[in-house]
């Protein structure tokens, strides 16, 4: 879903015009563009969170060349699933696809209490 | 003329935490003709649809701003730190978030 697709889903389901639900959606994350450029957090309950971090200045490489290269300090912004959301984007309890059975379980490890073995007949 | 215009989003305090309530107040203070209840309902179902469609396992892109994409993780060995057993880890589905190009310039500028 893009940003004109969201504009009419919300356009539909809030009975407003396009034109209006254009207005909110650019209005909401030039909002969050805004306070993200304050330095400020957001928390939007049952979604999630975003935050920015500054980085420090470093002087890099570039690992094709060896060049060195000056990487100014600079801020990033990073978004935190909510816990609502999280649940939901994820699969049901129990539905998860269960591990390949390439990958075997605990043969490195001198476990003694490995006590999961069948007993036969 | 009393008209409720709130003013706590033109602050510029560091620690400031933005909240659904600020979007409500911008939409109802920027946007004609919208009472705040009319406001905040609009606010739920612009999160509800991305929501919704995320839930879906499909992305939403949003041009200036950025992707969110849900992830599928397989199923992997972990090790539980405290006893050091292998343990299975399942596989999930995770949501992630890339910022645009546009979003990391304008925190840059």
């Amino acid at each position: 879903m893009n940003k004109s697709e969201l504009v009419e889903k919300l356009a539909e389901r809030a009975k407003i015009t396009k034109k209006r639900a254009e207005q909110v959606v650019n209005l909401v994350f030039d909002q969050m563009t805004e306070a993200l450029k304050r330095g400020e957090r957001i928390e939007i309950r049952g979604f999630g969170s975003f935050t920015s971090k500054a980085y420090d200045a470093y002087t890099g490489r570039n690992p094709r060349t060896g060049e060195t290269i000056h990487v100014p300090a600079k801020r990033l912004p990073f978004f935190k699933v909510g816990k609502e959301l999280k649940e939901r984007v994820d699969y049901p309890p129990g539905a998860a696809p269960r591990l390949d059975h390439s990958l075997e379980l605990s043969s490195s490890h001198d476990s003694d209490d490995d006590d999961d073995d069948d007993s036969d007949d | 003329m009393a008209d409720g215009t709130p003013t706590n989003f033109s602050s510029e305090v560091v620690g400031k935490t933005l909240t659904k309530a600020d979007f409500v107040e911008s939409v109802y203070s920027k946007i004609g003709g919208l009472s705040r209840r009319d406001s905040a309902e609009i606010v739920d179902l612009l999160f509800e649809a991305v929501k919704e469609t995320l839930s879906r396992g499909e992305p939403v892109k949003i041009s200036g701003f950025g992707n969110f994409v849900v992830r599928e993780k397989k199923a992997r060995v972990g090790r539980n730190p405290q006893t050091g057993r292998d343990i299975e880890i399942s596989a999930r589905r995770v949501l992630t978030f890339k910022p645009s190009q546009v979003l990391k310039d304008q925190l840059n500028t």
